[in-house]
């Protein structure tokens, strides 16, 4: 069932060209959604505008080797491990999403454009449907459980607002796309029409909508945590105080309570308000 | 000071909706995004400040404190048991950082074992001293700092 090409599917259906040129046109969306929203919203001109302002309080120029440095850990770290996450829930449902997102995303454009209709590996389509699992199971435990409206704001979990618009469209392209896979493997072929339908309608609007959802979230986030490991590298630190090395003499000299009330050698207190995890709805 | 968040630092994970006692950190409808909904009812408690893990929260200083312009910054460690704040004025001249404990021994090694501890007798009900007091504020004359014992009497109008 799940080593079924679904594209192979569709194609008995449409021509192989229709669905190409649908491709393309959601990634020419795409692109064109993420320019509209860093024109008209000032994305870009605000980093930018902030890099600048934090010029003066620099206490060092970083060099090209640093800037590779900072870049290559926010992919590794930030990027690839989510780590901006601090809730671990929360962290490996974004990791399920995010990687289940981009192999169901380069297993559709292999079966669309790599492989003969017919002759794609086994392979390939299985990772389309793991793809689409993966997004699906993540993001519904998002969707009912971790979903800061749900869990924290305590509104229910039908509420629908603006920043819905990404998860919901993701969560339905995923979903009516294995539901449509699933039917039309077991013979299906008219019942699974209806998946078909939703599947291209939720696929659809969730490209074409970057302008309006947290689409773009996926490009300026990474830029987010580029703009941290800078600062904290080239010490403008976005204007927040340097704690430092508490048994350092010169820190203890600039601030005496420290070594009045901690002693010279200050021990690790653990953890404060982060040993009691917030559960209040 | 109320607060307000840094939306490129905010990660959403509703910390500061959880504990703000005003009830008025709200997550944005269309970003996903904490903010301030009414920074003029905010008790400037900081307690979001505080919970916030990604120091996404800031307080805007008031400006006879840090003048129109100004940035007050505060990073606290719980682990390191400090707080440290940072004042820097428009002209980026002036950049005060100043920094205090909040605890001086591990976090939840101070809760009060009253299972173990006796009743308090009828003296130490009627006494003024709360529970395990003098013994843990620092009175060195070990008595209550009150009007009669430093001298003073109460007088109508403002007393100096």
């Amino acid at each position: 069932m799940f080593a079924s090409n679904p594209i192979a599917a569709l194609t008995n259906i449409v021509p192989l060209e229709v669905v190409q040129g649908y491709v393309i046109l959601m990634l020419v969306l795409v692109i064109g959604g993420t320019i509209l929203d860093m024109l008209l919203k000032k994305n870009a001109a605000y980093f930018f505008a902030k890099a600048k302002a934090a010029e003066s309080s620099r206490t060092r120029v970083l060099t090209p080797g640093d800037k590779i440095n900072a870049a290559v850990s926010t992919l590794a770290v930030e990027v690839a491990t989510s780590a901006d996450f601090c809730n671990i829930k929360r962290r490996i449902s974004h990791l399920l999403t995010m990687y289940g997102f981009l192999i169901f995303l380069f297993a559709t454009l292999a079966l669309v454009f790599a492989y003969p209709v017919k002759g794609a590996p086994v392979i390939v389509s299985q990772l389309w449907h793991l793809g689409a699992a993966m997004v699906t199971f993540g993001g519904f435990w998002f969707w009912f459980f971790i979903r800061v409206d749900v869990s924290a704001e305590g509104v229910p979990w039908n509420r629908v607002v603006q920043a819905d618009i990404f998860i919901l469209s993701l969560l339905g392209t995923t979903t009516f796309g294995l539901i449509w896979s699933i039917t039309n493997a077991l013979g299906a072929t008219t019942i699974a029409m209806l998946p078909l339908v939703l599947f291209i309608a939720s696929a659809t609007i969730l490209f074409s909508t970057v302008y309006w959802s947290k689409f773009a979230h996926m490009f300026f986030k990474p830029a987010a945590a580029l703009n941290r490991r800078i600062t904290v590298a080239d010490g403008s630190r976005e204007n927040l105080p340097e704690i430092g090395d508490l048994s350092d003499p010169e820190v203890q000299k600039m601030f005496p309570d420290i070594p009045e009330y901690l002693g010279t050698n200050p021990q690790n207190m653990g953890l404060g308000i982060g040993r009691d995890k917030s559960r209040h709805y | 000071m109320p607060t307000f968040v840094y939306m490129t630092r905010c990660n959403g994970c509703g910390n500061c909706v959880d504990i703000c006692p005003s009830d008025i950190m709200h997550i944005d409808k269309t970003y996903r995004r904490a903010y301030n909904i009414e920074p003029s009812m905010c008790w400037e408690c900081c307690a979001c400040v505080k919970a916030c893990p990604k120091k996404a929260i800031d307080v805007r200083g008031y400006a006879d404190f840090a003048p129109l312009g100004h940035s007050v910054r505060v990073d606290r460690d719980e682990e390191k048991g400090v707080i440290a704040w940072r004042v820097k004025f428009r002209n980026g001249k002036k950049d005060v950082s100043l920094m205090a404990p909040i605890t001086t021994v591990p976090w939840g090694s101070g809760q009060p074992q009253l299972r173990d501890v006796p009743a308090p007798t009828q003296e130490q009900r009627d006494s003024q001293h709360l529970y395990s007091e003098p013994e843990t504020i620092r009175m060195d004359d070990g008595e209550v700092h009150t009007l009669k014992s430093n001298g003073l009497r109460m007088k109508l109008g403002v007393s100096y």
